[in-house]
């Protein structure tokens, strides 16, 4: 919680307006998930409330502000609008303000900003973020329809274009431009089946060969069954709170020392550079700036590997990799258990699953078990800053998180 | 009959789908002799729309090709008339899609004409009328169908897929001049759907003698009789072509050789088109038409009724033919699919109404 | 996807490919903006798009969304026109016959329809220009 000094002029024209720079601008005091997998028996308040229950539990029940609720599409999913009333109310929080944030796939990671913001600002000093998704009361058209709604409704999915295919068309691009063989997206889709074999709360966790991935089955060519994230339910919260108060509340808070988010065109056609991810660029950007830190000081990351491909332009985008490089990252090893940046090490999107509202929750929730050092078989070695990537659309609004380790 | 003020034809396009059903094809899906059924007929295959292709996109194909023939900006079209008995609406006009899509909307008669298979050449009538009356510039006037015979039917073996556009206008810009029309009809009841049957019924036998032959000859022999023609004066003559063998039985009853048919006739390649038949055999003959040249067109829609039509080559023809796709070219960009996919592009399988079929 | 207004007021743009020019900075826009992202003039002119263009990428949907069940599978593209890219399917195509950087016309088909009794949405799609090699040597059988 030192004051890091003054950050370097920027090109971005959106500069932080955060004046305390590198200071921590809040802590997460709890933390509650659920498995991710297919919840027959539990609806979406259910699952809400039980991962709700348990942030809340872990934080030793202190008094909450407001009740912040990620979610992409309840009224999809499960026809259930006026999401975060419903839930404040089933965790017996009501009166307290509820609101539900909604940015697609990266409505986990938004919706921290939006809190980490409104306890940084004075106006909550405790806010209740629970993420939730409950994707399987629908049939897979139905859900294929749901997820395709992230895109451009009139001019992508009025055509038929599902978020598959609308990923597929980048890949297909990045493919070419930059040769990079479909193996390369095996040998990540391998690495993050290993590391969710010891994720207890990940939704596959089962081993896959680089063969298997190359055999599935075509989805949206090129995009393959074993490119995508499973379909499946789940629920993560935190308890966040002002940073003077975190070490009241628990001993070990982890404290949130930057936030970013940017946009970029809701569709690929209008970009300029369709293979540079404008949107988690920025976002860094601004997070690091707020934190005082760089890509250089981060220990482990959670990154938004909605497909393989995504997750390689990603890295590119954070400055690990040059572009088209990122698979060297995985020749490496550098990305694996106890290489120079271990990344995914729940399993990622594709593993642990990508119940879409509550992702960014499960990696805020995640990475805070790594900083406290609770991550069992999972654990870093004494990770100090994690860094987390929620990205939703392709790529079309991204969130980034510092976050550390409160010695 | 003969237009007040010179009319003719500034701009005329084609379009048949590009996927094909063989004849032996269902032929031998219903265990009929493949061969005995391709010399009655006279056709090799059919011409059958994709999934997203119905009677209201082929006709913006075929109108769109008519425009870039025309040279002419779509807005300056005054009428757009669709001659279908494929309308995708039963009740919504197809025109309105078509003009919408070309351009030629808001100030624009738009209506849709059905007659069985002659609904493409009376629409071709009303903008002759319009033009030369002078209430318009320009008229398109499309003759399209989606034909469907039902499975095991005869027509299914020839009920088939296309359009054809026309533009109308004055005589100083067209490629070709219609000098005169005239129609002739009677109350024929040999070809027929009544509401909400998907397919329809035929009369069989009955609809050749008393139906198509008569009307035919008889509308052929009003025109000349009344213009004083002959035949021989024909370098082109194009009938309603069903099958191959009516029309060039109705041309040997009337006294035309085979070489005035060469070019009228192109229904052994894509079977037969319905409102867009006779329509498609003028523009082959456009195709392939010589300043000077006169040419016959008759069509027959059952129920029943003959147009017939003496129109005239003119200098322009040359220069306009370039400007979109050939009948010849759009019958060679072909796909054959097997019987299987054609019944799933049809709608022949009792499929989910509610899966976008 | 069942309204009728929704559909028909994106009609010029799904039929026509109509676009919009901004006419400070000469970017151009499918579908039309009202404000110019690149310079944020809202000196904006209607244009129509021309019907030529290159396919830029694409992808063959074999696990379609509700209401594409029966046109399974599809190919999806990104067409660059004229500068701007619009997304659409590619029809009348084998996915074997597909090359990034071939040329593509618009053509108008049906996109989907509303079950048995609802509206039939029509709009632009792409497929491979019309050859022009005419088959010279056709005769027709009939007259053989």
């Amino acid at each position: 919680m030192q004051y890091m000094g003054s950050i370097e002029e920027s090109s971005y024209s959106h500069q932080t307006k955060v004046d305390n720079l590198g200071k921590s601008l809040a802590a997460i005091v709890g933390l509650g998930m659920i498995k991710v997998g297919m919840h027959w028996s539990k609806s979406i308040r259910e699952l809400a409330v039980e991962a709700g229950l348990k942030a809340l539990d872990d934080a030793g029940n202190p008094d909450v502000d407001a009740v912040y609720v990620s979610n992409m599409a309840s009224g999809l999913f499960c026809d259930q609008e006026n999401l975060a009333d419903l839930i404040a109310d089933y965790l017996a929080l009501t009166p307290a303000p509820a609101v539900k944030i909604e940015a697609a796939c990266a409505s986990g990671g938004v919706a921290l900003t939006q809190a980490v913001a409104a306890v940084a600002s004075g106006v909550y000093d405790t806010i209740l973020l629970v993420g939730v998704e409950k994707m399987s009361e629908l049939v897979s058209t139905e859900v294929t329809n749901a997820i395709a709604c992230c895109l451009d409704a009139e001019y992508e999915k009025f055509y038929g274009v599902t978020f598959q295919a609308a990923n597929a068309l980048l890949m297909r691009m990045y493919m070419e431009k930059y040769r990079v063989k479909r193996e390369a997206f095996g040998e990540f889709v391998s690495l993050m089946h290993q590391n969710a074999t010891k994720n207890p709360y990940a939704q596959l966790r089962f081993p896959v060969t680089v063969e298997q991935y190359l055999n599935s089955p075509v989805i949206a060519d090129p995009i393959r069954l074993l490119d995508c994230a499973p379909v499946g339910d789940g629920a993560a919260a935190l308890v966040i709170t002002s940073t003077k108060k975190a070490k009241k509340v628990v001993d070990n808070p982890v404290f949130i020392k930057g936030i970013g988010q940017a946009t970029d065109t809701i569709s690929i056609k209008d970009r300029v550079d369709p293979l540079f991810l404008r949107s988690v660029s920025k976002a860094a950007e601004t997070a690091f700036q707020m934190a005082g830190c760089s890509i250089e000081d981060v220990d482990v990351v959670e990154l938004h590997d909605s497909f393989p491909f995504v997750a390689f332009m990603a890295m590119e985008a954070l400055g690990l990799a040059e572009r088209g490089k990122a698979y060297k990252l995985l020749e490496n090893g550098d990305i694996k258990p106890g290489g120079k940046l271990p990344i995914n090490l729940s399993g990622g999107l594709k593993a642990r699953g990508h119940p879409i509202g509550a992702t960014g929750v499960y990696q805020a929730a995640e990475l805070s078990l790594q900083l406290i050092g609770e991550a069992g078989s999972l654990q870093a070695d004494s990770p100090a800053k994690a860094l987390m990537v929620s990205i939703g659309g392709v790529a079309s609004n991204a969130a980034v998180i510092v976050l550390e380790r409160g010695d | 009959m003969k237009p007040a003020r010179e009319v003719g034809i500034v701009g005329w396009g084609a379009y048949v789908p590009q996927l094909r059903v063989k004849v032996e094809e269902i032929a031998d899906m219903w265990g009929k002799p493949k061969e005995r059924v391709k010399a009655s007929i006279r056709i090799l295959e059919k011409s059958v729309p994709s999934m997203d292709e119905d009677t209201a996109t082929m006709a913006v194909e075929a109108a769109q090709y008519a425009i870039q023939r025309a040279g002419i900006d779509p807005s300056l079209l005054g009428a757009v008339f669709i001659g279908t008995e494929s309308k995708p609406y039963a009740v919504k006009p197809t025109s309105t899609i078509v003009a919408e899509a070309i351009g030629a909307t808001p100030r624009v008669l738009a209506a849709d004409f059905e007659f069985a298979c002659k609904a493409g050449t009376e629409a071709v009538q009303c903008c002759m009328a319009l033009v030369s009356s002078g209430m318009i510039n320009y008229g398109m006037a499309v003759g399209v169908d989606t034909a469907q015979g039902a499975p095991g039917d005869d027509l299914e073996f020839s009920a088939a897929a296309g359009s054809a556009a026309i533009i109308l206008g004055s005589g100083a810009e067209s490629a070709a001049i219609i000098t005169a029309s005239v129609s002739y009809v009677t109350d024929t009841p040999d070809f027929w759907r009544r509401p909400f049957e998907p397919y329809p019924r035929h009369a069989e036998a009955f609809t050749g003698g008393p139906a198509y032959f008569h009307h035919i000859v008889s509308a052929a022999k009003l025109l000349m009789d009344e213009i004083g023609s002959t035949p021989k004066d024909y370098d082109h003559v194009i009938f309603h072509q069903p099958n191959g063998r009516f029309p060039a039985k109705a041309g040997s009853i009337l006294g035309f050789r085979k070489e005035q048919m060469q070019y009228g006739l192109v229904v052994d390649k894509i079977g037969n088109t319905y409102s867009a038949s006779s329509l498609i055999g003028l523009c082959n003959v456009l195709d392939h038409a010589s300043p000077g040249e006169r040419v016959l067109l008759v069509s027959y829609g059952s129920g029943a009724g003959s147009d017939a039509f003496d129109i005239i080559i003119t200098e322009l023809i040359e220069e306009k033919k370039r400007f979109a796709p050939l009948v010849s070219e759009l019958i060679g960009r072909r796909r054959c699919i097997s019987y299987a996919v054609y019944g799933k592009h049809r709608g022949k399988f009792i499929l989910p109404s509610d899966k976008g079929g | 996807m069942s309204s009728a207004p929704r559909y028909w007021r994106e009609i010029p743009y799904r039929y026509r490919l109509e676009a919009s020019l901004c006419e400070r900075c000469g970017s151009k826009f499918y579908p039309p903006r009202i404000i110019c992202p690149n310079c944020k003039s809202r000196e904006m002119k209607r244009i129509r798009l021309p019907k030529r263009g290159t396919l830029v990428s694409y992808s063959v949907v074999y696990f379609p969304p509700k209401g594409f069940e029966l046109q399974t599978p599809y190919v999806v593209g990104l067409v660059e026109i004229d500068g701007v890219k619009v997304v659409g399917q590619i029809t009348d195509v084998l996915p074997s016959e597909l090359k990034i950087g071939m040329e593509l016309e618009a053509c108008f088909r049906k996109v989907r329809v509303n079950g048995k009794s609802g509206i039939i949405q029509y709009g632009i799609k792409f497929r491979k220009p019309e050859k022009r090699d005419a088959d010279e040597s056709y005769v027709p059988i009939g007259v053989r």
